[in-house]
């Protein structure tokens, strides 16, 4: 047959499960014209594991070390958040020391997080110097992490009712090598992500949030600050020790006086972050307390006590992606917590994707994808499953279902 | 001619060609290997040791040679081995070190551009035939690309034949022409010598995306596009791409050479060596090494390193505006070169 017309027509790309430039597997199906994305869409729930389910038969200790693998990069922030629940319900109060001492980690996590994505920001545009140079820094406060809780990812530090490990006077100097060694090679990094030409072409006008759709969308941490929406847990509620420290909200135009919601904003978004964590393990170091670290050390007696709780806890953190919330409900029966759930930052980051995507190029994708710093196994807290087939569900089922599941646990 | 001479001929081609070939691959990947390991230590990694692309290749070679199922094999299988003759072929036009090309007729400049194409059309072909949406992407990325650097790269050697028109040379693109005058020997001021340089920035610029190397590597993007057009290729034929990589860059290294640095320490006075000896010959290639090493270093190595990825309009943004500017601006120059020094009575 002889075509005597053509037509411009559009072309699918699937960018996923497993692609190079994602970390972790999330499925998009892209619908091109030339370079130019038109539209797309994003399926999720390829590493759903069970965790919530896991907790059925374990008891609130246990739970710390399982929420601690929901995600390599947050193992500090899930147990954090679910200790907050658990404290919460319990109605236990944790020493002074310890809660400066819970801010300290989390804040080392934010930067060890923060200098992750910087790395692996550059090696989304193809600058793999830079990967290897942030990854250098990050290197020494993986050191750092190592010194002061034992391990270098999954830290095992947190504890209801106060932290496990001390930090004692002869340790401060280490840390504050650290900071040192870091604030040096601060003003290199600015340099480069701030000042290079390539890094500028890549990123400024790339992946716009405006304000409006952060907001509809309900987006959290850096990615909702970097579109101008002023949202942080640390300072809009009092939790641990950031109450007597001196926080305020970060938004990228403290250094550029404007707001583009750009992937170059989320870079400058970051990176002040991380001069902002500098600052506050510094005066935590400064103004911390001497006491106690933990509430309750013996911990047969610790759940004893939590096995008489009936009620429930939300317990809310500032993830280095964004807020992550966990809710606990005891029946006053069970060891084990009657309901346990989690909603990682990044379920709230998947929706703004489509309209920072929409209009950009295929070469776009990466970086688009990476800049609200992606953690999907966080995320995936769902599968359904029909026999071995896969299917999927709408907003009226969807909704439907999660009424039914909240009148169960009201109950 | 005899029977004899001719057969003499034919053989010293067989040979020369056998000859010119492994020299090709070997030292591609050898430079390859130096390549990576330069790279690594600028970025603060230890990097794999320089003989590394030898071992990629051999493994590359016993691995099983996936042709996908929408993919048309016959000229998915082609067009690899199209691309590794394409590109050593050029090396049989190119002077090495001190022996004269193998085929010192019947090719010029204007033929060695033409084969230089062969190989990225090869891959273009080989994108688009192997079914892959990834590939066709980048096989438009690598046709576009094309497009973009062809054109300062015609500018660069149009000037480079114009100035020998100037000294008087008749077969201006033939490469003996080329050697026999030295460019820098028909610079009469500085402006001239300016415009040279000019040209010979603006050439060490066009390398990277000849050779799709960061930041022109769009069409090979591999967090973006996944490998591009490579990216269904597997075993024996990958391995045929990462030999035409090799000898591609050798190949490109050895053009910037002869357009601009045609010199031979062989034929210093102060060293006393009679020309055609074993120990000029040795003396020469070592020399010519040297300086694709530096070619390479410079306009691969340094550049991949310190910057990141440009997008397909960005590439050809570069190409066609600042790029094609700046080859334009060494074109003045080096035609101001004598007008000027005309003017001041200097000459």
């Amino acid at each position: 047959m002889k075509q005597t017309a053509t037509t411009k027509t559009s072309y699918h790309i699937p960018v996923g499960p497993i692609h190079p430039a994602l970390k972790e597997p999330v499925f998009f199906e892209f619908e091109i014209e030339g370079e130019r994305i038109v539209d797309v869409d994003v399926k999720l729930g390829h590493v759903h594991r069970g965790i919530e389910w896991a907790s059925r038969k374990r008891n609130p200790i246990q739970i710390l070390y399982l929420a601690e693998r929901i995600c390599g990069i947050c193992s500090f922030c899930h147990p954090a958040a679910f200790t907050l629940a658990v404290e919460t319900a319990a109605d236990i109060q944790a020493p002074e020391r310890a809660e400066y001492l819970r801010v300290i980690q989390g804040e080392i996590e934010r930067i060890t997080s923060h200098v992750l994505w910087a790395g692996v920001a550059a090696h989304e545009i193809g600058f793999d110097t830079v990967l290897f140079l942030t990854w250098q820094m990050r290197e020494k406060l993986m050191d750092l992490t190592e010194y002061l809780c034992g391990n270098r990812v999954t830290k095992g530090i947190m504890t209801i009712g106060g932290i496990r490990r001390d930090i004692t006077e002869d340790m401060i100097p280490k840390i504050t090598d650290t900071l040192n060694y870091l604030k040096d090679n601060f003003e290199k990094l600015r340099k480069i992500f701030l000042d290079d030409k390539t890094i500028r072409m890549r990123s400024q006008g790339v992946g716009i949030l405006t304000k409006e759709n952060a907001l509809k969308l309900c987006a959290v941490g850096p990615t909702t600050r970097a579109s101008g929406v002023k949202k942080d847990v640390r300072v809009d509620t009092s939790y641990f020790a950031y109450g007597d420290l001196d926080i305020d909200f970060i938004t990228p135009d403290v250094l550029t006086n404007e707001v583009n919601g750009d992937v170059y904003d989320r870079i400058i978004q970051r990176l002040l972050e991380v001069k902002q964590s500098i600052g506050l393990i510094e005066q935590c170091l400064d103004t911390m307390p001497s006491g106690d670290i933990v509430v309750e050390p013996k911990i047969p007696k610790l759940l004893n006590q939590l096995k008489k709780v009936n009620g429930e806890g939300v317990g809310r953190h500032e993830a280095p992606r964004g807020e992550v919330i966990h809710y606990v409900k005891f029946d006053g029966e069970n060891e084990s917590p009657y309901t346990w759930k989690v909603r990682a930052p990044t379920y709230n980051n998947i929706l703004p994707w489509i309209p920072m995507l929409k209009g950009e190029q295929i070469a776009d994708i990466p970086i688009i994808a990476a800049s609200t710093d992606p953690c999907m196994s966080c995320t995936n807290r769902v599968a359904i499953a029909d026999g071995s087939k896969k299917y999927e569900m709408q907003k009226e089922e969807l909704h439907r279902l999660s009424i039914e599941k909240t009148r169960r646990l009201m109950k | 001619m005899d029977i004899l001479g001719l057969s003499e001929t034919i053989l010293r081609l067989v040979i020369g060609t056998i000859a010119v070939a492994l020299f090709g691959i070997i030292f591609g990947l050898l430079y390859k290997g130096v390549d990576r390991k330069i790279s690594a230590h600028m970025q603060g990694r230890i990097g794999p040791p320089i003989r590394q692309p030898f071992r990629d290749v051999r493994k590359l070679f016993t691995k099983e040679n996936v042709v996908p199922e929408n993919a048309i094999p016959w000229i998915f299988n082609l067009v690899p081995l199209l691309g590794l003759i394409a590109t050593i072929s050029i090396l049989i036009y190119l002077p090495i070190g001190g022996f004269p090309p193998i085929m010192s007729w019947g090719g010029d400049l204007i033929l060695i551009l033409y084969l230089l194409m062969f190989p990225s059309l090869a891959m273009v072909i080989g994108g688009f035939s192997s079914g892959s949406p990834y590939a066709i992407v980048g096989a438009q990325r690598e046709m576009a690309t094309m497009i973009a650097y062809e054109f300062p790269l015609a500018i660069i050697i149009i000037s480079l034949a114009w100035k020998l028109t100037q000294v008087g040379s008749v077969n201006v693109f033939a490469l003996s022409t080329i050697i026999g005058t030295p460019i820098w020997n028909s610079v009469t001021g500085p402006l001239g010598f300016i415009g040279f340089a000019i040209l010979l920035l603006a050439l060490i610029i066009v390398t990277p995306a000849e050779l799709s190397k960061i930041p022109f590597d769009a069409p090979e993007a591999e967090t973006e596009i996944a490998g591009g057009l490579l990216v269904e290729y597997s075993g024996r034929n990958l391995a045929m791409f990462y030999l035409t990589d090799g000898v591609k860059t050798v190949v490109m290294a050895s053009i910037i050479v002869v357009l601009f640095f045609p010199y031979n320490l062989s034929s210093l006075p102060m060293l006393g060596l009679e020309g055609g000896s074993y120990v000029a010959y040795i003396i020469d290639i070592l020399f010519y090494l040297l300086k694709i090493f530096l070619v390479i270093l410079f306009s691969v190595t340094l550049i991949r390193v310190a910057i990141a990825r440009l997008k397909i309009d960005q590439i050809v943004y570069t190409y066609w505006v600042p790029l094609t500017l700046l080859s334009l601006v060494g074109l003045i120059f080096i035609m101001w070169d004598g007008w000027i020094m005309n003017l001041l009575g200097l000459v």
